[in-house]
This record gives C-alpha cells, sequence and structure tokens, in this order.
C-alpha cells in the first residue's frame, strides 16, 4: 500500500483531449478534466457568494431601517425576511463554501499535489459537478414559487418545517430539502473520488506521510462529511415524508418527535463546520511554510490534530441544542467534549504561530490573508470557547452574539482562508500572477470592514437582540443598540464594496496578468513541478518522483533555499549528509 | 502499451474501484444507521406499537430473508465463476440474482398492497411511518443493485469483461442483503 504504482499510462480520454480532439462542450462544459471542474466549482462558488451577499445586504439594510423601501429590493416583510435569512445560510454554506474550499481547492489540488494525472473517477467528477449545479438551480428557482423560498431557518427546524401550513411555504421549502439531497449525493461522490484518488493514485515515493497537510485534511473533511451526512440524509426522507405524505415523524400531534429532527441535523451540521474548517486551515499552512521559508512546525502533530478533531466534531453536536428541551443530563457531557475540541485545533493554531517563528517572511498577498485567518480565527475561536460552557450559551443562544461567533469563525475560513488559497494557487490555475497592490488593497479593506460588521454583533447580541427578527425596533429595549445595528449595516455593504478589488483583479489578471512561471513562490510541492497552467494529464511524459515531504525549507548545503519534492539529490552529497 | 501495462491497469482500477465501494458503503452504513437508530430510539420512547407490529406477515418476511440471501449466495458464485473463467456461468447466476432481486421486491410489493387494503397507509401512525420508510429505502437499494447486476449480465452477454465488476457489484449487494438482516427483525420479530 505505502507504494503505489509506478505504471499509470496516460488515459486514452485525458490524450484525446490533448489534441484538442473533443469540441468545446467536452473541454469547457461537460470536461473530465480535474482542474477544469475546478474552475467549474470555483465560478459556481463565486457566483453564489454573489447571492448569498445580496441577501445579506437586503438583511441587513432592513435590520438598520426597518420597513423602508430597500434599494434594489423593495420591501421585506417578515416572510420575506425569513426566507432571506434561511437560504443566505443555506446558499453560504453550501453553495459558496463547501464548492470553493473543497469542490474547488480539492479538485485542483488533490491530483496535482499527490501526483496523478487525474482523479480515480473523471467521470463521477464531472457528475458531481453537473448534481451540484441543478442543485444550485433548485435553490434559486425555489425564490420565485408561490409563496417565496424556504422560510425555517437554514437549520429547517422541525416541527415548523414538518407541515406546509405552519410556514405558508410548500414548495419553498420543498425544493430547499431536494436541493439538499442532491447537493449531498453530489459531495458524496466527491468525496469518495477524493479519497479513493489519495489512496489508490499517488506518485511513486509520495508515501502518506509526505503528503502535503492541505491534502490531509482535504481528506480528513471528506471522511466526516462521508460519515456525518447519512443520518441527514434520512432525516431529509423523513422530513419530506412529512411534508408530502403527511406522516409524523417530527411532529408531535402524530406521536412524532421534533427533538430527533434537532438531533440527525445537527449530527451533521456540527462535522459540517469542520468539514470547511480543515480545507482552509490546509490552504494557510501550505502559504505560512512557503513564505516563512521554514518547514512547518510539528508536521505529524498537524495530522493527528486533525484527524482527532475529525473525530471529536462527530460528538459534540448537541451543544446547538442546551435550551432545546433535550435532557439536561447530556449537557455537560457536551459542553466537555466541545471544549475539548479546542485543544487539537489551537495545537494546529500554535503550529502556525511557530512556523512564523524566525522565518525569513515574505510579505505577499497570500501570505497576508494567510496571517489575517490567524487573527480573525482566534478571536472566533474564543467565542467558540465561551459558547461551549453551557451556562454562557444558555444566556446567549440565539442571539447575534451566535450570529458573531459563527461568522468570525465560518468568515475567517471561507473569506481569509479561501483568499488565501485562491491568491496562492491562481498562477497555477491560470497560469497568470495577480495584481500585488490590488490584492493587498483588498486584503486591508476587507479585514477592516470584516471587523468593523462583525465585532459589534457581540455587543448587540449580549444586549439581547435575537437572531431571526426582521425588525428590532419593535423591542423597546433594543432600541438602544440600534445605532450599532445601523453601523453594522453601513460596515457590511463597506464589506461587500470591498471586495471590488478582488474582482477587477481577478477578471483583468486571467486575461492580461502577467504570465506566471511554473513555480513563482518557490515552494516545494508536487503541483510546482508541473508547468502553469498544468496541461490535460499534468505532468509531459513522465510523473514526478517523490524523494521527501513537501516543507523542505531553508535545508543546509543547499544552494536554494527549498528543496522540491521531486528533486534527487546527487549521490555523492546525499552520501556526505548521512 | 505492453501487456504488462494493461495488467497492471486492470488491478489498480479494481483496487480503485473496490476502495470506492467501501467508503459508499460506509456512507450508506451511516444513512441506515440514522434511520434504523431513530426507530430504535422513537420505539423505546413510545409503548403501544406492539399491536401495530402484530399486523405485518412474519412468514412473508421470512421467505423474503430466505430469497435475499440465495440472491447473495448466487453473487458470490457469478463471482466465483468469473474467477473459474466461465462467462456462460457468469451470466446464469447473474440472471438468478436479479430474479431473486426481483420476487423479494415482488413479495415486498404484494405486503404493502394488503397493508394499504387494510388501511395501514404511510401516515396511519408513527410505527407505519418508519415501517414503510424503511423498508421503502431498503426497497431502493434493492432496484438500484438488481439494475446494476443487469448491466453486467448484458456485458457479459456482449463477451465484454465483466472481470472485478463483479465483485464490487457483489459487495454492494451484500450490503443490501445485510441492511435487511437488520430490518428483519427490527420490523417482524420484535412486538
Amino acid at each position: 500500500m505505502t507504494n503505489p504504482q509506478s505504471v499509470d499510462p496516460i488515459p486514452a480520454s485525458v490524450a484525446h483531449i490533448a489534441h484538442g480532439e473533443l469540441g468545446f462542450w467536452r473541454t469547457y462544459v461537460f470536461t473530465t478534466d480535474h482542474k477544469t471542474i475546478a474552475k467549474q466549482y470555483l465560478s459556481l462558488g463565486l457566483f453564489m457568494a454573489f447571492v448569498g451577499g445580496y441577501l445579506a445586504y437586503v438583511m441587513r439594510w432592513q435590520l438598520a431601517f426597518p420597513d423602508t423601501s430597500i434599494p434594489g429590493f423593495g420591501f421585506v416583510g417578515p416572510e420575506t425576511y425569513n426566507a432571506l435569512v434561511t437560504n443566505h445560510g443555506t446558499i453560504m454554506v453550501f453553495f459558496v463554501a463547501m464548492p470553493i474550499l473543497l469542490g474547488a481547492f480539492g479538485n485542483f489540488l488533490i491530483p496535482l499535489m499527490i501526483g496523478a494525472r487525474d482523479m480515480a473517477f473523471p467521470r463521477l467528477n464531472m457528475l458531481s459537478f453537473w448534481i451540484l449545479a441543478v442543485s444550485a438551480l433548485l435553490i434559486l428557482t425555489s425564490f420565485f414559487v408561490p409563496a417565496g423560498g424556504a422560510s425555517a431557518g437554514w437549520t429547517g427546524y422541525a416541527p415548523l418545517s414538518a407541515r406546509a401550513e405552519y410556514t405558508g411555504v410548500n414548495w419553498g421549502i420543498n425544493l430547499w430539502l431536494l436541493a439538499h439531497a442532491l447537493e449531498f449525493a453530489s459531495f458524496l461522490m466527491g468525496g469518495v473520488n477524493f479519497l479513493t484518488t489519495a489512496i489508490t493514485m499517488r506518485a511513486p515515493g509520495m508515501t502518506f506521510f509526505r503528503l502535503p497537510l492541505v491534502i490531509w485534511q482535504l481528506l480528513t473533511a471528506s471522511v466526516i462529511f462521508l460519515l456525518s451526512v447519512g443520518p441527514l440524509i434520512s432525516a431529509a426522507v423523513m422530513l419530506l415524508m412529512d411534508r408530502l405524505l403527511g406522516t409524523s415523524f417530527f411532529v408531535p400531534e402524530g406521536g412524532g418527535d421534533p427533538m430527533l429532527w434537532e438531533h440527525l441535523f445537527w449530527f451533521f451540521g456540527h462535522p459540517e463546520v469542520y468539514v470547511i474548517l480543515l480545507p482552509g486551515l490546509g490552504a494557510v499552512l501550505e502559504v505560512l511554510a512557503v513564505f516563512s521559508r521554514k518547514p512547518i512546525f510539528g508536521y505529524r502533530w498537524i495530522i493527528y490534530s486533525t484527524l482527532t478533531t475529525g473525530f471529536l466534531s462527530m460528538i459534540v453536536w448537541a451543544h446547538h441544542m442546551f435550551v432545546s428541551g433535550m435532557d439536561p443530563r447530556l449537557v455537560m457531557p457536551f459542553s466537555i467534549s466541545t471544549i475539548l475540541i479546542s485543544v487539537p485545533i489551537a495545537l494546529i493554531m500554535f503550529s502556525m504561530i511557530l512556523t512564523l517563528w524566525k522565518g525569513s517572511i515574505r510579505l505577499t498577498t497570500p501570505m497576508l490573508w494567510a496571517l489575517g485567518f490567524i487573527a480573525m480565527f482566534i478571536l472566533g475561536g474564543l467565542t467558540g470557547i465561551v459558547l461551549g460552557s453551557a451556562p454562557v450559551n444558555i444566556q446567549v443562544h440565539g442571539t447575534h452574539f451566535v450570529v458573531a461567533h459563527f461568522h468570525y469563525v465560518l468568515l475567517s475560513v471561507v473569506i481569509f482562508g479561501g483568499f488565501t488559497g485562491l491568491y496562492f494557487w491562481f498562477p497555477k490555475m491560470f497560469g497568470r500572477m495577480m495584481n500585488e497592490p490590488l490584492g493587498r488593497l483588498h486584503f486591508l479593506l476587507t479585514l477592516i470592514f470584516f471587523n468593523l460588521t462583525f465585532f459589534p454583533m457581540h455587543a448587540v447580541g449580549l444586549a439581547g437582540m435575537p437572531r431571526r427578527i426582521a425588525n428590532p425596533l419593535q423591542y423597546e429595549f433594543l432600541a438602544a443598540v440600534q445605532p450599532l445595528n445601523v453601523q453594522i449595516t453601513i460596515m457590511a455593504m463597506g464589506l461587500i464594496v470591498a471586495q471590488l478589488p478582488f474582482l477587477i483583479n481577478f477578471a483583468w489578471s486571467i486575461v492580461a496578468g502577467r504570465k506566471a512561471e511554473p513555480n513563482p513562490w518557490e515552494a516545494a510541492t508536487l503541483e510546482w513541478t508541473a508547468p502553469s497552467p498544468p496541461p490535460h494529464g499534468n505532468w509531459g511524459e513522465a510523473i514526478p518522483t517523490v524523494y521527501r515531504g513537501p516543507y523542505e525549507y531553508s535545508p543546509p548545503g543547499v544552494r536554494e533555499d527549498y528543496l522540491p519534492q521531486d528533486r534527487a539529490l546527487a549521490a555523492r552529497s546525499a552520501q556526505e549528509k548521512r | 502499451m505492453t501487456r504488462m501495462a494493461a495488467v497492471s491497469e486492470q488491478s489498480s482500477l479494481a483496487l480503485r474501484g473496490k476502495i470506492a465501494i467501501w467508503w459508499l458503503i460506509a456512507s450508506e452504513v451511516m444513512i441506515f444507521g440514522g434511520a434504523v437508530g431513530s426507530y430504535i430510539l422513537a420505539r423505546a420512547a413510545g409503548p403501544g406499537w406492539s399491536a401495530e407490529a402484530a399486523h405485518l406477515s412474519t412468514s412473508l418476511a421470512t421467505i423474503n430473508t430466505f430469497v435475499l440471501l440465495t440472491s447473495s449466495m448466487t453473487m458470490a458464485m457469478a463471482f466465483a465463476s468469473y474467477q473459474k473463467g466461465d462467462q456462460r456461468e457468469v451470466r446464469r447466476f447473474l440472471l438468478l440474482t436479479i430474479l431473486l432481486g426481483l420476487a423479494f421486491l415482488g413479495i415486498k410489493a404484494y405486503e404493502y398492497t394488503s397493508h394499504i387494503m387494510e388501511g395501514d397507509v404511510p401516515w396511519s401512525g408513527s410505527f407505519w411511518s418508519f415501517y414503510y420508510a424503511l423498508t421503502g429505502l431498503h426497497a431502493l437499494h434493492v432496484i438500484a443493485g438488481a439494475i446494476v447486476n443487469f448491466i453486467l449480465f448484458l456485458a457479459a452477454g456482449r463477451g465484454l469483461s465483466t472481470g472485478y465488476r463483479i465483485e464490487i457489484a457483489g459487495l454492494y449487494w451484500h450490503f443490501v442483503d445485510i441492511v435487511w438482516i437488520f430490518l428483519f427483525p427490527l420490523l417482524y420479530l420484535s412486538y
């Protein structure tokens, strides 16, 4: 198992593409090339980010200036607000974070970093993406059916979601559920593909402990997704039966139990956080090593921590349910496991900081984003510990404090981790460099507006503002925090506008950026040994052979300050080293 | 392309397929685990389900269990024939597996029909909801497995190598079988 086959001939389909024998449709749309599929995931994620951002803008406007006409939308009533808040969450988690961090990064990086020509199942890979595309189409369609989009919250709590008459939304929620089912099917197939590829198709010499950390984290994310999504799939089937057939799995009048839905939902919902987090962490780790010119501090410990995190993430779910009315004896164990999970994560954060320690740091754009990630994620992690302890949790449950917490955690992963990876691998993906000054401007503006948007939410939440109300002014005690709400809204718009430099940079660089060399960042991992952008099949005649771990930066006795994974030292110097 | 390279590609394809199907089965275990776990917990929490469970026909389900277990055996025999290189036997056993799967579905359909005629529909109560959901989900898997086996049957008929694919389809078929081994006592035998 440790040494995969050295003979890996170029598959016929790949060879055909290389000769340009496939037309436009097979090359760009129904493609089996993992790099093009990665770009498709990326495009889908970026497009859905516009939709989710637009919903956020409408919601924030409504909260700052309730019941005024919103430019570009119109009036928002409580029902519409419910649909906005539901779909904002669903779209951002399932159609932005997962396609970009797992879909795009996983598809692009796994074959390139392990030294494979493509995924294990290229056609299954294509199918995964197109199922996701149909799923995204369903969620977009759900806004336009009678009674509007799904409105039971992104968690779809029963019994609210279990009968159409409870929310007044029938097809909106049905489509929302179907979109979820397809989304899960898509990422299940993707996860099977990722794991099979990494287990069976590594280049000669690429042992498991020579894999880059981002691969370990993508694989761990795939495993916890595979193992946690099942119960939610069966729960979704039951909920759909409740809605369409009138069964009572989750409806108390018919003998059902609404708590069952909560358990099944969060059994998946909490690991899902780590499905998103781990690939982001991985991207940051790669970037930190390259731009500190130092080996990662504690490579194996990070792997063990990642696996521990993955395991613990499966047994913390009920911390979302401390006030749900479940058996109070469950509170303490789940509180403990929740706080326990901060140990492996803290270990990874310390490894990141110690990787920086005494490094020769190069402050490129990806490095800035990676540093921003560390700072922002620690802030989010700290409120995570606060929320993990049951007494505080019960006090602030369902307030904007929780909103602030999960935006600090998830946005630090999706925005800071995502842009770390995107700026770093852009040259490899598109063969051109991005503009550095624009990238720095993008980082600076995002960092400022991100904090000005979400930090005050802690205060608003502690003052008692609930998460999902359409009009804070209907409560007298919230009048005091309304100025803060207005500030948050203005800053949130700033955060959206702050993405303009990126969009300009991205579009301009794809077309007219400076051509990238194969290894512009002087990085040691395998993807940088392929041309930029890599051709179909990634490498020419021969797959690279791997001789060492992924982070050999500043090794003694070498002229450059790094040793690529595929470089064999001359026999003589190797003997001298011994 | 040398023969060696072709052989190694074939064996690595088999390995890939096998690893993928095991991951798929792992996720399927969690799907059925969620549903079966919910059923057990719901049933443990609320008494008075035995009256409804008594409406099920244990004898029909016992026959069905026998049918499905036999189909697992014929599936294994199809694989054994493939290893012996007897393509005709492969076809025969695949066909037998498919027919036994269809027989299972037929008996299941008869059971469903008789319940519905007696007025026990999915929305008649918690037991019936779980009964239809669990057996329905399982029946969908039987249908999927039968379709896969049918594709292999056609491929074998056209002289194409069914090769390692029989083993992979067999792993899935046995898994579907094992799920039934859990459903049968939980639904039919526990009053």
